[in-house]
């Protein structure tokens, strides 16, 4: 699949926060097999420079990385911020969180499709935060967006996928949109149910950070997206009300 | 002079943002910079001249979801 003309073999994206350690974010980055991880801009503490020794952590790592502007709650504040990130990452890719409510970090759509308007027009590759809306979904593409992000869940929260009905329409709406599952994957298998749905990536963070062996946890989500994958491409069956013996009743003995 | 830094009141005796950011500590370190809300690209930071009171944010990679 292609992410703006970029293909990405792995379909696993991998948040860089909330890891015990730098090198167990590394180990981790590595048996996730992803290609891309999210990374953000803080500010900076004079004399401490603690994002300079995060900075060469990432390079070490040689995946792409994908800047976000977490935690804006503006139009200004989220194009501000991905100016910011432009320079700093030496990357047009910038996922585009404009946050809305407090409690569920739901996106402002509304601030969403304005923002995603003015940075493509400035030549960004913006992968929008958004909710599962088809109308939303219709807006970010007609302001340039060539991905979507629907949410699965509300981020950190691990819910899995709360609208699974919803996220099918996007997909049967939008057949060849680049879709990714954004936030609240919790479980490898929400992120193989993601996949068998036709999403063409998951990106995730907490649950591999928070994990007990955040490693093992890692690698037990690329096994889960590459299965879910795999079965979407093998055309999983048709789900049935009643049950079908699935061994042959002809043949079977007369021993009642 | 008086700026704000990342939200902390600082005192600096350079004007132009590209020294002071050298006043400051950050050196050669990979930051952005922002004065008063407004992005200021590398290439303008020796044309910016800082004033009492002004907000300067510098931001540098970090952690992310």
């Amino acid at each position: 699949m292609l992410f703006y003309d970029v293909e990405l073999a792995s379909p696993l994206m991998l948040g860089t926060a909330q890891y015990p350690s730098p090198a167990i974010l590394a180990a981790a980055v590595q048996a996730s097999g992803a290609e891309v991880v999210t990374v953000s801009l803080r500010r900076e503490a004079s004399g401490n420079l603690a994002g300079q020794a995060f900075w060469s952590i990432i390079g070490a790592l040689g995946t792409r990385v994908l800047p976000n502007t977490a935690g804006c709650r503006t139009v200004k504040e989220a194009v501000t911020t991905a100016h910011m990130a432009r320079e700093v990452f030496g990357t047009p890719w910038i996922k585009l969180e404009v946050i809305g409510e407090e409690d569920t970090l739901q996106p402002d759509v509304f601030g969403l499709v304005e923002a995603a308007r003015i940075l493509t027009e400035e030549g960004f590759q913006v992968f929008p935060y958004t909710t599962e809306d088809l109308v939303v979904a219709e807006r970010l593409l007609a302001a340039g967006c060539r991905v979507l992000m629907p949410w699965g869940a509300p981020i950190g929260s691990g819910r899995g996928l709360n609208n699974v009905f919803g996220l099918k329409m996007l997909r049967a709406h939008f057949p060849d949109v680049p879709l990714v599952v954004d936030a609240g994957i919790g479980l490898p298998s929400h992120a193989a149910a993601a996949m068998e749905l036709g999403f063409d990536a998951v990106l995730l963070n907490t649950a591999v950070a928070k994990a007990g062996d955040p490693v093992g946890m890692a690698k037990a989500f690329a096994l889960a997206v590459e299965a879910g994958r795999l079965a979407r491409h093998s055309i999983p069956m048709e789900p049935r009300e009643m049950a079908s013996p699935s061994t042959p009743v002809i043949g079977k003995a007369m021993l009642a | 002079m008086k700026i704000i830094l990342n939200g902390e009141e600082r005192e600096i005796e350079e004007r132009i943002l590209s020294h002071a950011l050298c006043e400051l500590d950050f050196g050669d370190a990979v930051v952005a910079t922002a004065v008063n809300e407004r992005f200021v690209p590398a290439s303008q930071r020796s044309a910016i001249e800082l004033n009492d009171g002004d907000r300067l944010e510098v931001l540098a990679p970090m952690q992310g979801g």
